[in-house]
């Protein structure tokens, strides 16, 4: 019972926080809100015992992409008022695609669905269950291929990232790493051939 | 007794929610590239419920993978917009029309 009053509660708090991402005016508005809803999904994912990924969620989503989100939100300087026109033009024809699509996927999921499913709970996990060790057992040994190539995509969303936003502006003063590793002593000094001065020795009194 | 059809019924409403949010922000691009955000958790959100519906980790394994592409994703439209803002000042969606689409 209070597991159900738990799960409604953060299921209204997350479609609350849905809503204000929607109809936030400010872009910062919008940031936290998504942040709220993503904390409300972790403690959601927590509830049916999915304590890996809630944590991951928090980590990774609150914590870095999130953070992204704000610091070019606050980076860019946005005219809001010229990016939030055009509000309640589409507002009634986004309502209505909403609006159908839960009815519809909620008939599906109430009414055409299995008998079994719909009347039991989640299974309770056995004692000394561990949610990270077993999605780490399955992770480093089915699916290694598929963790090493989403490293690749890692690594690629940082050079794509990197080179993107990386630009080179006319006045500034910068290092040429390859010339300076490449140069040679014969570039920088010059051998002068020239005859030895001797020390005038005859004009001292 | 919270089950499977009540996460769906979440998971469903969360992504209806963010496509009203992609037609009515259809100028933002910052407010576009959160409702895939939140559209992906709705996804997720399915993922998990099936997972412990059906006793099986490999979709909780999918999540992972899901996280891992979408903050490649997120990081890569972010850059885009800022380069996007860069030249022209602005990130209204409507005036992106260079080629004509």
């Amino acid at each position: 019972m209070f597991h159900t009053i738990l799960f409604y509660f953060f299921a209204i708090v997350l479609i609350g926080a849905a809503i204000g991402v929607i109809f936030a005016r400010n872009p910062v508005h919008a940031v936290m809100f998504l942040v709220l809803a993503f904390f409300q999904s972790a403690v959601l994912w927590l509830l049916i015992e999915a304590e890996f990924l809630a944590i991951v969620l928090v980590l990774v989503y609150v914590g870095a992409v999130m953070v992204l989100f704000l610091f070019v939100v606050m980076m860019l300087d946005i005219n809001v008022e010229e990016v939030s026109g055009g509000y309640t033009r589409y507002l009634p024809l986004g309502v209505l695609v909403a609006v159908l699509m839960v009815t519809e996927l909620a008939q599906i999921i109430w009414l055409r669905s299995t008998p079994g499913i719909s009347a039991a709970g989640f299974a309770s996990t056995p004692d000394g269950y561990s949610n990270t060790k077993a999605l780490g057992a399955v992770l480093y040994t089915e699916h290694v291929y598929a963790f090493e190539i989403a490293a690749v995509i890692l690594l690629l969303a940082i050079v794509a990232a990197i080179t993107l936003t990386m630009r080179k502006r006319p006045g500034l003063k910068q290092q040429d790493i390859a010339a300076q590793v490449a140069v040679r002593a014969a570039d920088r000094i010059r051998i002068v051939k020239m005859d030895a001065v001797k020390p005038d020795t005859g004009s001292e009194p | 007794m919270i089950g499977l059809q009540h996460y769906l019924t979440l998971s469903a409403i969360l992504f209806s929610l963010s496509i009203a949010g992609i037609f009515v922000n259809r100028r933002n691009l910052i407010l576009l590239l959160m409702c895939i955000e939140l559209m992906l958790l709705a996804v997720n959100f399915n993922f998990i419920a099936f997972s412990r519906s059906l006793g099986d980790e490999t979709g909780q394994v999918f999540v992972f993978f899901i996280l891992t592409v979408a903050a490649a994703e997120a990081a890569i439209g972010l850059a885009i917009l800022v380069v996007v803002f860069r030249n022209r000042r602005s990130i209204n969606v409507q005036e992106l029309d260079t080629m004509k689409g």
